[in-house]
């Protein structure tokens, strides 16, 4: 069996499973990061959603073979950081997150948005979220959250 | 038990291949679902697995300037062609519609080639630029044109010892290109249809015209034929020539009745899409 080496949230590991599986089901399952949400487990909806070199990817679709020599970040490593705390903040004054089964994906999306273009247009954030479905249909808020985030957090990302 | 093998570099990954059949795995955005089980089991695979996305020698965009013409390595992600300079306007647009920013940064235009789906959006750019697929295999380089390459629904021209290494982009000279794609919702969805034209006028000349359908035919429907009557003609002789590009155009598609849409809407839509391009003609 390979080694499949990658930091994941700041620290260095290396995992020994099948490299077909899912980055979804290995971060859940052996890492125990439940904060990554199992929504369509087709790519659609977005609540699997991690960062990869600070990237938003689907990790449904992403096997862990590719995950080799990356840095993955999950909304639980991201939660120790500033950013988190105004996204958190922004997210919360905006009523961004309703049943919150989107909202970590939501986070991701949007931190992985933020830090490519710090001050985005609404129609910016409506792209840079369109993978990610919220059920309650929360958009506008959660459109919003973005934006305030952006406002709150000027000069972090 | 299949085998996953992760190569650490290309000449590594020809000589396993040389000893297929293999799956090949890039973003695995598509493979990944196609093959899906229950959630916390591995995919069902019946043939090993060659994972080739963090290959470096398969990811770059470049633009060689002799050849006219931009490469793109097969393990080159839809991102960042899409942020690339040197991409086709036309491309990046297609490109922006596919899938969502998740799927992009992992999704690669090689695999949307091998995936060979009658709804591969990015196919539509490729058969109008007539685009080249570059293999790859333990003996060397074949190349192929993409409309020899895709042989059917979900079928494609590659032997078990190749693997796709570049796509060939000719640069066209145009002035004007427009992409339309009909779905269901704009951000991860399968076209209905989509069509993709390009034309190049002089002075009210046409010197140049391509279009091309995708998601109502097998593969993506082209007619050289139909071009070819359009060229070398004053604009306001080609719009008023109207009726018989429609017809024939309709003649080009043969849509089908699925989950996604029906035939009649398909064919109704292929013909109001492509009234519109030819009427904005300029």
């Amino acid at each position: 069996m390979n080694s499949i080496k990658f930091n994941l949230n700041g620290q260095d590991v290396a995992v020994e499973l099948n490299p077909s599986l899912r980055l979804l089901d290995v971060l859940r399952d052996h890492f125990h990061l439940t904060g990554t949400k199992e929504g369509c487990g087709e790519g659609e909806c977005g609540a699997c959603s991690v960062l990869i070199n600070g990237r938003v990817v689907n990790s449904c679709c992403f096997p862990l073979a590719n995950a080799n020599g990356k840095k993955i970040l999950t909304i639980e490593g991201l939660a120790a950081t500033k950013r988190y705390q105004i996204l958190k903040d922004a997210f919360h004054i905006e009523g961004g997150s309703q049943c919150g089964i989107c909202t970590p994906g939501m986070i991701m999306a949007a931190e992985s948005l933020l830090s490519m273009n710090p001050h985005p247009t609404d129609e910016e954030i409506r792209i840079g979220l369109s993978g990610n479905l919220c059920r309650c249909t929360g958009y506008n808020m959660i459109i919003k959250a973005v934006k305030t985030a952006a406002k709150l957090g000027e000069g972090l990302w | 038990m299949v085998r996953h093998i992760i190569p650490n570099n290309l000449n590594e990954a020809l000589n396993f291949l040389n000893e297929g059949p293999f799956h090949i795995m890039a973003g695995g955005t598509d493979l990944m679902i196609q093959k899906r089980s229950t959630a916390g089991t591995p995919p069902k695979f019946a043939k090993d697995v060659l994972y080739i996305a963090n290959l470096a020698e398969l990811n770059y965009i470049k633009k060689d300037e002799a050849h006219r013409c931009i490469r793109i390595g097969a393990a080159a992600k839809l991102e960042d062609i899409y942020n690339h300079v040197d991409t086709p306007a036309l491309l990046k647009d297609i490109i922006r519609e596919i899938g969502s920013p998740g799927i992009r940064h992992s999704a690669t235009l090689g695999g949307n080639i091998a995936n060979a789906s009658p709804a591969g959006d990015s196919l539509v750019a490729l058969y109008l630029f007539d685009a080249e697929i570059v293999l790859l295999s333990v003996d060397g380089e074949r190349i192929v044109p993409i409309k020899k390459f895709i042989t059917g629904v979900r079928r494609i021209d590659l032997r078990s010892n190749e693997l796709i290494k570049e796509i060939v982009i000719p640069i066209i000279p145009i002035t004007a290109y427009k992409w339309y794609k009909v779905g269901g919702r704009r951000a991860d969805s399968i076209s209905k249809v989509s069509f993709a034209g390009v034309y190049l006028s002089n002075f009210g000349l046409v010197a140049d015209i391509r279009f091309a359908f995708g998601s109502v035919s097998a593969t993506v429907a082209r007619s050289i034929e139909l071009e070819n009557s359009l060229k070398n003609r004053p604009i306001e002789q080609i719009i008023g020539d109207l009726p018989r590009i429609l017809e024939e155009a309709d003649k080009m598609i043969s849509p089908i009745d699925d989950q996604r849409s029906n035939k009649i809407y398909r064919r109704k839509v292929a013909g109001n899409i492509m009234e519109r391009f030819i009427k904005n003609i300029a």
